[in-house]
């Protein structure tokens, strides 16, 4: 409710967190099978999907009045810090190795 | 607070920094002293855990029990017996670098940490604090593309599954309103009803553990990533982090969610099902010997989750049983792989072991030995594995689940016979080199304890037993 009194405004809520959550948790996951270009793309997805997981914590701790969910939002950040950087030290090594980081190229161990 | 209960994880964490400063300062080769100070910490590690009390510590994060203590010596015990048997292997490769054992140190870290979590939270920790290593050790050959290769897609898809995890610990954690392990058992328990956030919260979480045991349909990384490691590489994964992944699923599900079993049975039952099915079928037309070891150790995870998902006391105590034995032939299979070298190259094909029975009859007595106890023949150490976990299956009425495992036990039969027979039966013009005595040591030690198990099988048992009654008691 605005305080004109005049038109009603949606409040958002917990349900409005989750669905944001939910769509940026599906887009990441799409992002890593559905791309078949390029390696950058697919850790941008998985960046995606920590997102998700962050504001689905953030919400439901604030709708808990818990503080756990931001403590372990927290480390989900420090993590995910890492986690790009050994993913990108990977990348590094891959590319020396390969000249390319073309999705469909990563492909010489199979069967 | 209650600190020293966490005494051997904080021990291998201060001596993974104490000795990678030690071995960073120097201006010489430093990687043998490296791998002999990490194995000593972790031998130092196992005697506190011998000696640890029990309890919860750190705010109920973290919890000491019979259970942990069981999982945590595996694990200890694994990670020290494949870094011996990385030593040589490195050294002939060029790869004798120190950080190899210390990203295993912290990797093991992580394997206590998760084994004993008693939080959700510390379960994330721990899986990532396991993760992070061994997707750096996965490439750790970084000369080779094939090694590279291995290392990108283990961390694409490993981190996927950290995600899809963690995705699965929010809703539990929004719709349970915890994440400490005693207070979800609380709300799961008799009488209380449970929502549908839990339920999906539940399965995300179990995909998440699921990736990190290889259990099928989250196997896909296994084959690739085993093949394009180096052999001692392949060995750490297969042994150590393996167990921990099957600990924390035996934790997380008899724990905090052991009333919800309706929920988790049919996904577990599913799971190890085809898990042995895929494990057996797809391994027979493989030519390279470490991709028929992963496609061999999802078949056993299999074996080993089906304890897990008939949900009783017997079936859980066969899990232990199961992973303990699986960690013993492994590690004995991977010391024959890792000395399989023609005029000083590694070498990796079935039909390189041609003629080792004439021209190495030691190495090839006990890579029979292995083979013919993960095939499960009596009165081997693997047919006992194989014996609790099939009868636990059948005192809880899942005769079919038992009868696949039968059948895919003697379809794994022909793969595994089939090395048995190339080393005996074919001929080769070039033999491979001989076993250094430090490898031949590993061999001796986990062949003799797989022929002489059935003479004195109580003490693991016992163990087993020990554990699990402190973990659903």
């Amino acid at each position: 409710m605005t305080p004109m009194g005049g038109t009603t405004e949606m409040e958002i809520g917990l349900g409005h967190y989750l669905v944001v959550s939910a769509i940026l948790l599906v887009l990441g996951i799409f992002g890593i099978f559905m791309n078949r270009k390029n390696v950058i793309i697919i850790l941008m997805s998985v960046e995606l999907i920590l997102l998700a997981v962050n504001i689905n914590f953030v919400a439901f701790s604030a709708w808990l009045n818990d503080l756990n969910g931001q403590i372990f939002a927290m480390f989900v950040l420090t993590v995910a810090a890492a986690e790009a950087a050994i993913g990108l030290a990977i990348l590094v090594i891959y590319f020396r190795n390969r000249g390319s980081i073309e999705v469909e190229e990563i492909s010489t161990l199979k069967g | 607070m209650n600190w020293t209960l966490a005494l051997p994880e904080i021990l291998l964490a201060v001596s993974g920094l104490v000795i990678l400063l030690a071995c960073v300062i120097p201006k010489q080769d430093t990687s043998y002293g490296g791998s002999m100070a990490v194995i000593g910490s972790l031998l130092g590690a196992a005697v506190l855990v011998m000696m640890q009390d029990e309890g919860t510590a750190f705010s109920g994060q973290y919890i000491a029990d019979p259970f942990g203590r069981f999982m945590k010596l595996l694990c200890l015990a694994g990670a020290a017996a494949t870094l011996l048997l990385a030593i040589d292997f490195n050294e002939r490769e060029k790869l004798a670098r120190f950080e190899f054992p210390l990203l295993a140190l912290f990797a093991t870290t992580g394997m206590m940490v998760m084994i004993s979590a008693n939080d959700l939270m510390a379960v994330y920790i721990g899986l990532e604090l396991l993760s992070l290593p061994l997707y750096v050790i996965a490439a750790f050959n970084r000369d080779s593309g094939r090694s590279a290769e291995a290392g990108l897609k283990y961390f694409v898809l490993g981190a996927l599954a950290s995600g899809l995890l963690l995705y699965g610990t929010t809703l539990v954690y929004g719709f349970a309103g915890s994440t400490n392990f005693d207070k979800l058992a609380e709300a799961f328990g008799p009488g209380q009803s449970v929502s549908a956030g839990v339920v999906v919260g539940l399965v995300f979480v179990i995909a998440g553990m699921a990736f990190k045991a290889s259990a099928v349909p989250f196997h896909m990384w296994t084959p690739d990533v085993y093949e394009g490691a180096p052999t001692p590489v392949t060995a750490f994964f297969a042994a150590a982090p393996k167990v921990a992944a099957i600990a924390l699923l035996v934790r997380v599900l008899t724990g905090p969610f052991a009333d919800l079993s309706d929920q988790w049975q049919q996904v577990l039952l599913l799971i190890s099902a085809a898990s042995m099915l895929l494990g057996s079928f797809a391994a027979i037309g493989q030519r390279n010997i470490k991709r028929l070891m992963a496609y061999s150790s999802i078949g056993h995870v299999g074996y080993a989750l089906m304890g897990l998902a008939v949900d009783t006391d017997v079936g859980v105590r066969g899990v232990l049983v199961y992973m303990a034995i699986y960690l013993v032939m492994n590690i004995g299979t991977f010391a024959v792989l890792v000395s399989m070298r023609r005029q000083g190259k590694s070498v990796e094909l079935i039909d390189d072991l041609a003629g080792l029975g004439k021209t190495h009859p030691g190495t090839a007595m006990w890579m029979a030995v292995f083979m013919f106890s993960m095939a499960g023949v009596p009165p081997l150490a693997g047919f006992f594995g194989k014996l609790y976990v099939f009868l636990a299956a059948m005192q809880a009425g899942y005769l079919w689940l038992a009868l696949i495992g039968v059948g895919t036990s003697v379809i794994g039969g022909y793969y595994y016979l089939r090395i048995i027979k190339v080393m005996y039966f074919d001929s080769t013009e070039q033999p491979l080199d001989a076993a250094t005595p430090g490898v031949g040591l590993v061999m001796a030690g986990s062949g003799l304890f797989n022929v002489l198990f059935i003479l004195w099988p109580a003490p693991l048992i016992g163990a087993a037993q020990l554990a699990v009654a402190a973990l659903v008691g």
